[in-house]
């Protein structure tokens, strides 16, 4: 099909591998995304608590800045897994809006421009679509979130020493394990809220209204039944409580943290069962 | 020919409806018009090629493959343009169109290098770089035909190519499917409305009616069958012309004025008319052969 000749022809060239192709959803909407400067601002906003929790890590390990600010040693918070705990639930909470800036635009502008048809009508999946949508947001929060989570533990490791990071292993495993759930969550309620509000800003307000209409709705169930229950409606809570677990927080929870990992599997099977109704390539008009 | 698509007792069914029922016919030509009334099942039937669709009983082959067991070689080997509106609002037409053809499995580059050629191919090449968003509909038609091509299908699917579409911009579109089916590259199911679309592009034509196949015939064996049909308008003292026709075996309907509609037997050489009209002083002014057209056939099938 050369463009001087103006005749068709057929493509005889080798084709890529079939697993590889759910990446070009992310590679070609990822251009797009950095071109919004109030998300790069954002992004780089999201790394001023590590950074400060970077410094803080080093500040406590050198003894020369404690004595020159005359700071006693045991005044210091230590680092340990409810230091980790705490980084994991402020830099959760940044995800939470990340998603909400981000997660709008990952369905809602195909639905709206019905251009599915386009996608599975090639030897594309939906499961691959979904993959590929949710890998572009996945990878965002996986870099305001257990990527620096973990970098700081290497800090604290090699600072720290061997024996340290021999006996806390388990909190590395911790922040990936408590922080990739989290960011699977958000990214599942992001992907299905963006494909049944095709508005970007009313799916980015249904977003923040999950998570801030679910706390006050347990808060409220809380107050009115008298238990601790309503909790679970606040998805902020309830990773909280997978946190604790995780991090061996030595409180009591208000509710068993197996109810907790309950609603997040409940909450992802929903997300899933909304996409697999919205995400198609036509509709049945009844 | 072997067959392009070929349904065996294909039924589908939305709820208690069925939408296609007992569908049977193989499909060699190198165009296949797919025509029927609204509703008679043509979207769904290639929806359910394209595997949009699951049949509830019998199934299809596209180009040999099953499409209840091998669907992602029939995406590999078809193109398919909806009938929708269907693109990406803030994406320019290069980049759309080099997606699609990555989805479709072709390398970055080649991608690209594709998606340049099907956009000029179209006629897009100047405004490739515009975002599909400020299209114009007959801008939009261009650029879904170009994804549709990008990746080189053997088989393409046009699902009412030129819906919306202008005269200028639907010359256009007929002009490209026919030197897309003088190429010799890949085969075309157009589904249309347009009797007259079907007509210029497509050597078999398929027509639906709720749901079931009316009628499947290859136009040109139809049109060559089919002169046999003669019209003929004579000048002159014509009385006993039409009683002089039926004697050499012609069936012979006189309209007046000197028109006659008449069926050639088997064998009959034209000139023998010509003859019979010389020896009595007529002057043939008209002689056509009468085929029908595709309205005609249309309606036949859709009065069965």
């Amino acid at each position: 099909m050369a463009v001087y000749k103006r005749t068709y022809k057929a493509y005889e060239g080798a084709l890529t591998p079939a697993w590889s192709r759910f990446l070009i959803l992310p590679r070609s909407a990822y251009g797009r995304l950095m071109s919004s400067k109030f998300l790069v601002m954002y992004l780089v906003a999201c790394f001023f608590f590590p950074l400060g929790c970077a410094a803080f890590i080093y500040a406590s390990h050198n003894l020369s800045f404690l004595t020159a600010m005359n700071i006693p040693a045991g005044r210091l918070f230590q680092v340990n897994g409810q230091f980790f705990q705490f980084f994991c639930g402020f830099q959760g909470g940044m995800a939470v809006l990340l998603t909400s800036f981000v997660g709008p635009g990952l369905v809602a502008p195909d639905l709206a421009n019905n251009s599915l048809p386009l996608y599975f009508c090639r030897p594309f999946t939906r499961a691959e679509y979904v993959f590929g949508k949710m890998s572009l947001l996945l990878a965002l929060l996986s870099a305001i979130t257990w990527v620096p989570g973990l970098l700081l533990f290497l800090i604290q490791s090699s600072l720290a020493g061997a024996n340290w990071a021999g006996e806390n292993s388990w909190i590395g495993t911790s922040i990936f394990e408590g922080l990739m759930i989290w960011d699977v969550t958000l990214c599942l309620i992001a992907l299905a809220l963006s494909a049944w509000v095709k508005w970007r800003i009313a799916a980015g307000g249904a977003i923040l209204a999950v998570f801030f209409a679910g706390a006050g709705f347990g808060t409220a169930v809380n107050a009115i039944v008298r238990t601790q229950y309503g909790s679970l409606l606040d998805l902020r809570k309830v990773i909280g409580l997978v946190f604790a677990q995780l991090f061996r927080d030595p409180v009591l929870p208000p509710v068993p943290a197996s109810d907790a990992w309950a609603v997040l599997a409940v909450t992802c099977a929903i997300c899933l069962w909304l996409l697999s109704k919205r995400v198609k390539a036509f509709e049945v008009v009844k | 020919m072997p067959p392009i698509v070929e349904l065996d007792g294909l039924g589908v069914r939305f709820g208690r409806r069925d939408i296609l029922k007992d569908l049977r016919v193989s499909l060699s030509g190198r165009t296949i018009g797919l025509l029927g009334p609204n509703g008679a099942g043509k979207s769904t039937l290639i929806q359910t090629l394209v595997g949009f669709v699951r049949p509830n009983s019998g199934t299809a082959r596209v180009l040999g493959h099953d499409i209840r067991r091998s669907l992602t070689p029939i995406r590999s080997l078809v193109g398919y343009m909806p009938e929708n509106d269907s693109f990406i609002a803030d994406m320019n037409a290069v980049t759309f169109t080099r997606m699609m053809g990555e989805l479709s499995g072709l390398p970055r580059d080649a991608a690209l290098e594709r998606a340049h050629e099907a956009l000029f191919y179209v006629g897009l090449g100047e405004a490739r770089y515009r975002m599909l968003g400020t299209y114009s509909l007959g801008m939009k038609q261009l650029a879904k035909l170009a994804q549709a091509i990008v990746h080189g299908p053997r088989l393409l699917i046009l699902d009412e190519p030129t819906n919306g579409l202008d005269p200028p911009a639907r010359a256009r579109m007929i002009r490209l499917i026919q030197e897309m089916r003088e190429s010799g590259e890949m085969h075309l199911l157009i589904c249309s409305h347009l009797l007259r679309d079907v007509e210029e592009t497509c050597e078999q034509v398929l027509i639906l009616k709720q749901g079931r196949i009316v009628h499947c015939s290859n136009l040109e064996e139809e049109r060559r069958a089919n002169q046999r049909f003669v019209e003929l308008e004579a000048f002159g003292p014509h009385d006993g012309f039409a009683e002089a026709l039926t004697e050499l075996g012609c069936h012979c309907e006189s309209t007046g004025l000197g028109r006659i509609k008449m069926t050639l037997p088997p064998g009959f050489e034209v000139r023998e008319i010509y003859r019979l009209a010389a020896s009595r002083d007529l002057q043939l002014r008209r002689l056509n052969y009468r085929r029908d057209t595709l309205e005609e056939i249309f309606l036949k099938a859709m009065e069965s």
